[in-house]
């Protein structure tokens, strides 16, 4: 199924299709996700693939255009450098460990140290939030403050050139709010959204969850919103300004628990040292951290969204 | 053959997305399309590393006393940040074409080298 929707995604020349084919991709391959176990990744990618980024290309098609002009290129050409190259691709998986099995080079290296040794080192069920958070958290910094990165390249791509074509908006362009069956649904679904981001954020210990995907669920929410009742309501409700310190006070938490733990006597993002008891300190490390993960990475999709809206709303005055 | 079939066949389904992905993005003009292209190719990349973690009668990598056997949870963590990241930088991409397409008038790779030309 993944396979054929990615087919109907070459093939198609409208791109609004193929943006709701992707839609489809992502959630399937979420599925995809939980039949590997992976349940985190699938909340994420459910989130993510299914949700957010569907958004961002329909804002997109919206300013860039719905149809592709030209007809496809060096088809053939094209065609046959893929087919070569998938070939060889498959060739090369013969001598792959065989799907599934358990002595695969994979599960060799350091997987078994952290599945026996995780819950009592660092004391909480999900081992994948106690690699993500705990073991790799160098790793998670990184990541955090390359999500944070890359919503100031959006903001300085999409915002500098605001102030000139700020004109009188054609604001009903870029709300729902006058289909009453989408409005009242929306309108009931955006507290419990908010909810479960909150529960995701906090049960990621015990349960499938973490920063990540509560920040990623958060900005869903409130982008549902701001599509609902316009930009201008959601930029009243939640101020951009405090949108952006948010993005920045995020990956701030994060960088100064490394410091405390510093200051404590240990490495940098070593969390045993933050209580008496190291546990504790484990705990407290990883509940502090996924707040800042959750943060950045929420208020950084929201910006992303928001600038992306403002400029469809900027083109659409413009044009009138 | 049909037991490579059975015991390689997640390594092909992925071998096939990239495939299309890389076609995507190598045969089509339209930047927005290339995007996507580039994006089935990283699903793709997501597929491989959690097929490659799954563990046969494994369970979900959340501590329980009931479960003996854990799928491997290092590229869980790794491709879930990935994912984040992924809609990061999808997303600057996306900006950029709004901008090409503000600079050029168009979000098509021909036209734009057209213009470059002249």
């Amino acid at each position: 199924m993944l396979i054929a929707t990615a087919i109907g995604i070459a093939i198609s020349r409208d791109l609004l299709s193929v943006v709701m084919l992707s839609s489809i991709y992502g959630l399937l391959s979420a599925n995809f996700f939980v039949t590997m176990d992976a349940v985190d990744v699938a909340f994420t990618e459910a989130a993510v693939g299914a949700g957010i980024s569907p958004l961002l290309m329909f804002a997109t098609i919206a300013i860039v255009g719905r149809y592709e002009k030209l007809p496809h290129r060096r088809v053939l050409s094209a065609l046959l450098l893929v087919m070569i190259t998938g070939a060889l691709l498959i060739v090369a998986t013969l001598d792959m460990p065989a799907f599934g099995a358990a002595d695969a080079p994979v599960q060799q290296h350091v997987a078994p140290r952290y599945i026996q040794q995780s819950g009592e080192e660092i004391g909480i069920p999900n081992i994948v939030t106690s690699v993500l958070a705990s073991y790799r958290g160098f790793d998670t910094f990184g990541e955090v403050v390359v999500v944070f990165t890359a919503g100031i390249g959006v903001l300085s791509l999409l915002m500098l050139a605001e102030g000139k074509s700020a004109k009188p908006v054609a604001e009903h362009l870029l709300k729902a709010s006058h289909h009453k069956i989408l409005r009242i649904v929306s309108k009931a679904l955006v507290a419990p959204i908010l909810l479960f981001a909150l529960y995701v954020q906090f049960h990621g210990d015990y349960g499938p969850g973490g920063g990540f995907q509560a920040g990623v669920i958060f900005a869903a929410a409130i982008i549902v919103y701001a599509m609902l009742f316009g930009l201008d309501a959601a930029r009243q409700a939640i101020n951009q300004t405090v949108v952006r310190v948010m993005a920045a006070l995020g990956v701030l938490i994060y960088g100064s628990v490394g410091l405390v733990s510093m200051l404590n006597g240990g490495n940098f993002l070593d969390y045993s040292v933050l209580a008496k008891d190291p546990l504790h300190g484990q705990h407290y490390g990883i509940i502090v951290i996924e707040l800042g993960v959750g943060i950045t990475v929420a208020a950084v999709m929201v910006l992303i969204y928001f600038s992306f809206a403002g400029r469809l709303i900027d083109r659409r005055g413009a044009n009138e | 053959m049909s037991e490579m079939l059975l015991t390689h066949y997640n390594y092909w389904v992925v071998m096939v997305l990239m495939m299309i992905g890389f076609y995507i993005v190598i045969a089509q003009g339209n930047l927005v399309k290339k995007l996507v292209g580039l994006n089935i190719f990283q699903t793709s990349v997501f597929i491989m590393y959690i097929s490659a973690g799954k563990v046969r009668g494994g369970s979900a990598p959340i501590l329980d006393d009931a479960v003996t056997i854990y799928s491997n949870p290092l590229p869980h963590v790794l491709i879930l940040t990935a994912i984040v990241v992924g809609i990061a930088t999808t997303a600057l991409g996306l900006a950029l074409v709004i901008r090409i397409r503000e600079a050029y008038g168009s979000a098509e790779e021909q036209e734009i080298q057209e213009q470059n030309q002249c």
